[in-house]
């Protein structure tokens, strides 16, 4: 019985907690280490509390679970809808376990003004928490616009050299395509009474709704989504706003939020539109591979080789996407995941160099292993990772996605986005060469830096800990991932498509 | 008259006598004393009128004084949102107006006397008793708006202000008489009632136009807009916190009276005009404010845009638009009066730092009216979470289910170009600061108790409006179904004999 309570409100909880912790840390007073401490104390307790919705996960019941519905506003019918499945499940987990990594990572690299960094950081975890648990439209709107205003501020203040304009940038590109993503909400309000998720779904499964309007609506959400990510060619803001980032942010300013949001809300909302437009994705996504890969070849700062490697990686995970295809989509969540887990680690220990040389010139280092013996040893398992070495947890992701693609979509393109996997060796094995290896450079001599920091420790080691087991044993992850996302499948039956809502398992394939 | 009579009137009697009572204290207090307890009074008065409003709702729908005064749910609304603006409008004068300036008495009674024709303006249903109002307001805000006379803009803005705004009200004065001239009466039920069926149709739409001049000159519409910039950068700060909120939120209650109750007849002909007019207003609203420097004329080209956001709402069908409208005043009331009490309280009352680029590191000096700062430049922008967002939200979901889908796309681009120059100013206030440059970095003023008490109702409510709006949004539906003319008894389908007007 008392399981039940908290299973109704757990989710309330969830999004509470980080925002109450963000109201006492700005309360307190800005003294010493008590705002990172509290910041630490909230995001590890919040971590906590998001553990519980695996641990009592039932896999393979359809629908949502630990949904919690009330009204919220009755005029428009705003309803306070919340409710994971398999799809945002693990994605709620993995943003609690990088809060308390990113409070790590900005223990000693934010010096200045910590109560205002802490708050504002507190408050985009319990945005990006609303993103991923809403399932009213509105509610869902609401948490996404939140998530652009920390994160904009926080770059302004500590950005490394030209926050404000890499925040500009960032903030603009995020914000006038969510117009459009607005007005589409609304025209479907205006046509069916409802923000609900799961009640649009089903009115638009059934065809209630003219194709001709569809189209554009569904258009605006993938836009405003597409941007987000970034999907080519609209990645123009992500390489400032990297640059410029603390590190805890960057680990979370692009990927999950929009990837996600096209799982649920685009592909999910929109089946037939979807299949219109998935060609151009897939030629798009491609194209981004590729240019992603390419230019990260000859980028020369490493905030901006990360840059580009992201707009690579990210458009892998959306040809998962857009392959529509049931193990693209779960190689795709999967990946989702493996990305986090990462970027995590990676910009951790970019930024780790960076505070400690204060340049991201990747010329002026060189034979760095030799200082920073454990920080080299991390970065090499992380770049393994990244590069999709087998038994690393990169493989597993990027293999579903390509052999989903190869099987079911495009073996031209499967075979084109596959080279990335070459370009991807190439690049980041280069970079680990050019940063750690290789004669001791000038800086490298000049400078005394020391090795990982206890903090930076305690935040690498689960992350690299993951990288193994998400590399092991994939299945503690994709069993709820493959039985219990909430998706309408297309299906090609004899020229007819035929649109199934709600749970599809890949029984009999 | 009876004491009935004298209860559909009651906040603007009680606002009356704290004017009078303020100007007889001023005039006998001796001339040394502080004049900061009047503020205090005239604080108190104008929270009684609030409570007097809300009492209001007692009397139920009725009119007073032979049919020129109403009070509805309708005008509850709008009093209670104008007490509201006054209250914090004096708050905050309390704490910046410098202890030394000369007449401080008389600005406390002057903001008062203002109040009275504002709150008098949503109530009154007679056309004359509206020109009353409205002059009565604005006499008192162009007297206001050239308080610092001192500096060479106060002025530059009061004279501006005062030939423009007489010139307006004049327009709307002719359009009062061609009123009467079509319909022999200038009572707004009356005038309803006739219209449908009057022959002189280009008389009453000239009456429209010209009325309409008057009134979008007011609440700062383009093409009237113009001495919006100059009068809000020429005027004090805590004047402006009124300036731009008050009169407007008065003057949109008059609108919709006349174009939803008086004149809905002629909807064919003002939901395109004030289409147009709303699009005109928020492009060349947010156009012009990226261009701008200086912190207030930005401010002045954003509540232009704004004017447009919330004629937006006016494409929306009978209640639905009003209560949008309604709503939309509200919020912009509470976030634009925060705006304007934060930077009176950075900038100083005498403007030592006007530009943009003076905010620079404010976050830094001070850091609570730096996120505050930050905090109403998103709900202006329109961020979910705060009252802006509300705001936009209902205008342009009445325009679209209006059918008005253009003009809801384009008003939700405008905000996105809107945020460009909201988001200058706010990255300006999270830069770190100059280490060289400004000598002396301007102090920050210590947060009286007063001012205090204006940051946290005006926080207060933005939060409010934008996390449970759906009280205040009950509020404004119910007042938007009692904008309407009232049945009649005596007069079922006989409406039509225009000879014989009925009350």
């Amino acid at each position: 019985m008392r399981m039940e309570t908290i299973n109704q409100s757990i989710l309330t909880w969830i999004l509470l907690v980080p925002l109450a912790g963000a109201l006492l840390v700005a309360l307190l007073p800005d003294r010493g280490k008590l705002s990172a401490w509290l910041a630490l104390f909230t995001s590890l307790v919040s971590f906590g509390l998001t553990l519980h919705l695996p641990a009592h996960f039932i896999v393979g019941q359809p629908g949502f679970q630990f949904e919690i519905n009330r009204p919220w506003i009755e005029s428009p019918a705003i309803f306070y809808h919340v409710g994971v499945d398999g799809l945002s499940l693990w994605l709620v987990v993995l943003s609690g376990l990088l809060a308390p990594v990113g409070v790590l990572a900005s223990w000693n690299a934010i010096k200045e003004r910590r109560k205002v960094f802490y708050s504002l950081f507190l408050v985009q975890q319990t945005a990006m928490f609303g993103v991923f648990v809403s399932l009213d439209l509105m509610v869902y709107y609401g948490f996404w616009e939140l998530s652009l205003v920390p994160m904009a501020i926080l770059i302004v203040m500590y950005g490394r050299k030209e926050g404000t304009k890499a925040a500009s940038k960032f903030f603009l590109f995020t914000f006038i395509p969510s117009a459009p993503l607005l007005v589409a909400i609304l025209w479907l309000y205006a046509r069916t009474g409802t923000f609900s998720f799961v009640e649009l779904q089903m009115l638009l499964a059934s065809g209630a709704i003219p194709a001709g309007p569809l189209f554009w609506i569904a258009l605006a959400f993938l836009f405003a989504f597409a941007v987000k990510v970034p999907l080519f060619p609209l990645h123009g803001w992500l390489g400032d706003a990297i640059s410029e980032a603390p590190v805890a942010l960057s680990m979370v300013i692009a990927g999950k939020l929009g990837l996600y949001s096209m799982l649920r809300f685009h592909v999910g909302l929109f089946p037939a539109q979807v299949r219109a437009i998935a060609p151009l994705l897939v030629a798009l996504t491609v194209i981004g591979i590729l240019y992603g890969a390419c230019l990260a070849l000859v980028q020369r700062d490493f905030w901006k080789l990360i840059a580009f490697a992201m707009v690579s990686h990210f458009s892998l995970t959306t040809l998962g996407i857009y392959g529509l295809t049931l193990t693209g989509r779960d190689g795709a969540i999967y990946q989702m995941l493996n990305q986090g887990v990462m970027e995590g680690a990676l910009f951790l220990l970019l930024g780790v160099l960076d505070t400690r040389y204060a340049s991201s010139q990747i010329a002026s280092y060189g034979g760095v292993a030799a200082k920073l013996p454990r920080t080299a040893t991390f970065f090499v398992i992380t770049t393994l990772a990244m590069i999709g070495l087998p038994m690393l947890n990169g493989f597993v992701g990027e293999f579903l996605i390509l052999s989903s693609t190869f099987a079911g979509v495009s073996r031209g393109w499967a075979v084109t986005a596959a080279i990335s996997v070459i370009l991807g060796g190439a690049y980041m094995l280069w970079l680990v060469q050019r940063l750690f290896y290789g004669p001791e450079s000038p800086m490298a001599t000049a400078h005394t830096a020391a090795d990982l920091r206890f903090q930076e420790w305690v935040a690498l080691t689960p992350l690299v800990v993951l990288m193994f087991v998400m590399g092991i044993a994939p299945s503690i992850w994709t069993q709820a991932i493959e039985n219990s996302v909430n998706m309408p499948v297309v299906k090609q039956t004899a020229g007819r498509t035929i649109v199934v809502t709600g749970i599809v398992r890949e029984a009999g394939q | 008259m009876n004491s009935a009579d004298l209860y559909r009137i009651l906040p603007e009697v009680i606002l009356t006598l704290t004017g009078i009572l303020l100007m007889l204290i001023d005039a006998t207090l001796p001339a040394g004393w502080s004049r900061r307890p009047l503020g205090w009074i005239a604080a108190l008065g104008s929270t009684v009128a609030l409570w007097a409003s809300l009492w209001q709702l007692n009397l139920g729908n009725g009119t007073g004084f032979f049919g020129t005064v109403e009070t509805s749910a309708f005008t509850v609304f709008f009093h209670v949102l104008i007490c509201g603006i006054v209250l914090v409008a004096l708050l905050l004068a309390l704490d910046t107006l410098p202890e030394d300036s000369h007449h401080q008495g008389e600005y406390y009674a002057l903001i008062v006397f203002g109040a009275v024709g504002m709150c008098l303006l949503t109530s009154a249903i007679e056309l004359l008793v509206v020109f009353i109002a409205l002059e009565i307001s604005s006499i008192s805000t162009y007297v206001l708006a050239g308080y610092r006379k001192q500096t060479g803009q106060g002025p530059e803005a009061a004279i501006k202000y005062f030939l423009l705004g007489s010139f307006a009200t004049a327009f709307l004065l002719y359009g009062i008489a061609l009123i009467f001239g079509a319909t022999g009466t200038t009572q707004i039920y009356d005038v309803a009632r006739i219209v449908p069926a009057t022959h002189n149709h280009a008389l009453v739409i000239t009456a429209l136009v010209l009325m309409l001049v008057g009134i979008l000159f007011k609440v700062s519409a383009a093409p009237f807009h113009v001495w919006t910039p100059d009068v809000y950068q020429g005027a004090p700060s805590p004047v402006v916190a009124l300036l731009s909120t008050a009169p407007k939120a008065a003057t949109f209650a008059l609108l919709l009276r006349v174009v939803y109750e008086m004149l809905p007849a002629l909807r064919t002909i003002w939901s395109p005009v004030l289409w147009a007019v709303a699009i005109g207003s928020m492009t060349i609203g947010n156009l012009a404010a990226l261009r701008q420097e200086n912190v207030k004329r930005m401010l002045a080209y954003s509540s232009i845009a704004h004017a447009g956001y919330l004629l937006a709402a006016f494409a929306g069908l009978g209640p639905e638009g009003i209560a949008a409208a309604a709503f939309y005043t509200a919020a912009y009331a509470a976030m634009n009066v925060g705006v304007f009490a934060v930077v009176t309280l950075i900038s100083g009352y005498d403007e030592q730092a006007p530009l943009i680029r003076d905010f620079r590191g404010v976050l830094y000096r001070s850091p609570l009216l730096g996120i505050l700062l930050i905090f109403f430049l998103i709900s202006l922008i329109g961020i979910p979470f705060t009252g802006g967002f509300f705001g936009k939200f209902y205008s342009f979901s009445a325009a679209v289910s209006g059918g008005a889908i253009s003009l809801a796309i384009i008003g939700m681009l405008n905000s996105g170009v809107a945020s460009a120059y909201y988001l200058r100013l706010a990255c300006a206030t999270a830069q770190r600061p100059e280490d060289q440059g400004r000598q002396t970095p301007i102090a920050v003023p210590q947060i009286g108790i007063a001012v205090g008490a204006a940051l946290l109702f005006t926080v207060g409510s933005t939060l409010w409006l934008g996390i449970l709006p759906g009280k205040i949004l009950g509020a404004a539906q119910t007042a938007a179904h009692t904008l309407q003319v009232p049945p009649t008894e005596a007069q079922g389908p006989a409406i039509a004999l225009p000879s014989q007007p009925q009350r």
